[in-house]
């Protein structure tokens, strides 16, 4: 085995470990700070792909920004270590079970497709050239529809803020 | 795997790693004698003198104060997260130093996204206060990791704004190209430092730069005179250092990507023999820092304290829009010419 291989084994071992522990931690903070460590392994990840730009992304905003907020709420909220509020909530087992098949389904669907890049091609297409390029070209409409729907959200976000704006 | 564990590249890379990590840390004890001196001529006081000539060699005495203190762990803290705290601060800050080009040839990896691998480690820094100060469970510090966990984010989004137009002109992301973008002159001897183009991000990214560190005037997350000493409160021994060992290579961090983004990184008046060619640059590298450093110890020594309500409305009301405009101004600018 090379050591890329090796590499790429003890960082997918660390985010699969990471993810489970982020579903059998009772403590919710454990379980946030579990989701950060899973996070920071799937970006390396991205990098044994070539994918630099996405695997720096994938920490500013998922592991920097968003999980920050997250803990920060936890941090605030100082929920109660074994809190039974699960129970109420049975009927999504049922519901959970369909849609997590479907979800299988899907990504076994799609990794049946895929056919490995090669190096030099997985560089032009992981380059933040290449990524800002087809962002603002070929997925342009998608772009900008995110944008609005996050502006939707400040905006509730604002409203819930201030009620008597 | 083993020729390349082996071979002579990586044998480089090892000693590459270990020079700067030393210089690293030892420049961070050095810092805490440089901060005391500074201040103390400030306020006209003689600062350390009893260690060592100018009392050089307090920072090591400090040191072995340190490890000698009673490590105290509160009885109700979250034992696995009070003890992983310092080490959560400590890493992202000393990791910085991988990407950073201290000369032409000193650099340990030259990533293609050096600038942005700098602001995740940035924004991965906020954990270690954040949890430091909740799982000490105790008022103070979790007052202080609350107002230091605000205050980074809503720091990070200008900090990492106002680099945009620097990318923008650059049309890079690697630090190393962006040192190399710099290295011409206008009209022979004005140096194409990106501080006279952008001198506005300049302005943002030393100001954010400040609140980042947690540093004064922005350090509400430790504000002594409210709260104790905030999100360490309760740390003591080698923890409570490791925390201050964090705050020094964050400020030389911010001080080195100041350096590289506006002042022409190791760019520099060139002359004299083959040797002090290569060593020139990371001496006048070295210099620029350490004028950085001087003005955030000057700014610390002068400026009071900003209240917290002053300081949210600075960071989004000023500093943001300032960058947004920088960034609107600049890419019009780029994209006529």
């Amino acid at each position: 085995m090379s050591g890329v291989q090796l590499l790429f084994f003890f960082f997918a071992a660390i985010a699969v470990g990471a993810a489970i522990n982020v579903l059998v931690q009772k403590h919710v903070l454990y379980s946030a700070l579990s989701l950060i460590v899973m996070l920071s392994a799937v970006s390396v990840l991205f990098i044994f792909l070539r994918a630099d730009f996405i695997a720096v992304i994938q920490v500013i905003v998922y592991a920097g920004a968003i999980m920050v907020l997250f803990t920060f709420v936890i941090m605030l909220l100082n929920l109660p270590a074994n809190e039974d509020g699960v129970d109420r909530l049975r009927w999504l087992k049922f519901i959970g079970i369909p849609l997590g098949l479907f979800l299988l389904f899907l990504i076994v669907a799609t990794l049946w497709n895929v056919e490995p890049l090669g190096a030099t091609r997985a560089e032009m297409v992981g380059s933040p050239k290449a990524i800002g390029t087809s962002l603002f070209n070929d997925y342009l409409l998608p772009f900008e529809a995110t944008s609005l729907l996050i502006l939707i959200a400040l905006v509730g976000a604002v409203v819930f803020a201030k009620k008597d704006l | 795997m083993i020729e390349y564990l082996t071979s002579r590249d990586f044998i480089i890379l090892i000693i590459k790693i270990v020079v700067i990590f030393g210089a690293v840390m030892n420049v961070v004890g050095l810092l805490s004698w440089v901060e005391r001196k500074v201040m103390a001529r400030v306020q006209m006081r003689p600062g350390p003198t009893r260690v060592g000539p100018f009392g050089l060699l307090q920072p090591l005495a400090d040191l072995l104060k340190f490890l000698f203190k009673e490590e105290v762990i509160p009885l109700q803290a979250n034992t696995l997260l009070y003890i992983a705290a310092p080490l959560i601060s400590l890493i992202p800050a000393f990791l910085t130093f991988a990407v950073v080009p201290f000369g032409p040839s000193l650099q340990v990896t030259d990533l293609s996204v050096g600038l942005l691998f700098v602001f995740a480690l940035t924004s991965l820094g906020v954990y270690g206060i954040a949890i430091g100060g909740w799982s000490s469970n105790s008022k103070y510090p979790l007052l202080g990791a609350m107002r230091s966990s605000a205050q980074m984010i809503s720091y990070e989004l200008s900090l990492t704004l106002s680099v945009i137009g620097v990318v923008l002109i650059a049309n890079t992301l690697s630090l190393r190209e962006l040192v190399i973008s710099q290295n011409n002159t206008w009209a022979g001897f004005i140096p194409r430092w990106n501080i006279f183009v952008q001198p506005i991000a300049f302005v943002v990214y030393v100001v954010s730069g400040v609140a980042e560190t947690n540093r004064l005037p922005f350090d509400l997350a430790e504000s002594e005179q409210e709260l104790v000493a905030g999100w360490h409160t309760e740390y003591s021994s080698m923890k409570f250092l490791m925390f201050m060992m964090a705050e020094y290579a964050n400020l030389i961090a911010v001080s080195s990507v100041a350096t590289i983004l506006f002042l022409g990184g190791w760019n520099g008046p060139m002359f004299g023999p083959q040797w002090l060619q290569m060593v020139l640059p990371i001496v006048w590298f070295t210099a620029k820092i350490g004028l950085f450093v001087f003005f955030y110890v000057l700014l610390r020594s002068t400026i009071p304290r900003f209240r917290y309500d002053q300081l949210m409305r600075f960071g989004w009301k000023v500093l943001l829009p300032l960058s947004l405009v920088n960034i609107v101004v600049t890419s019009f600018v780029v994209a006529i010419t």
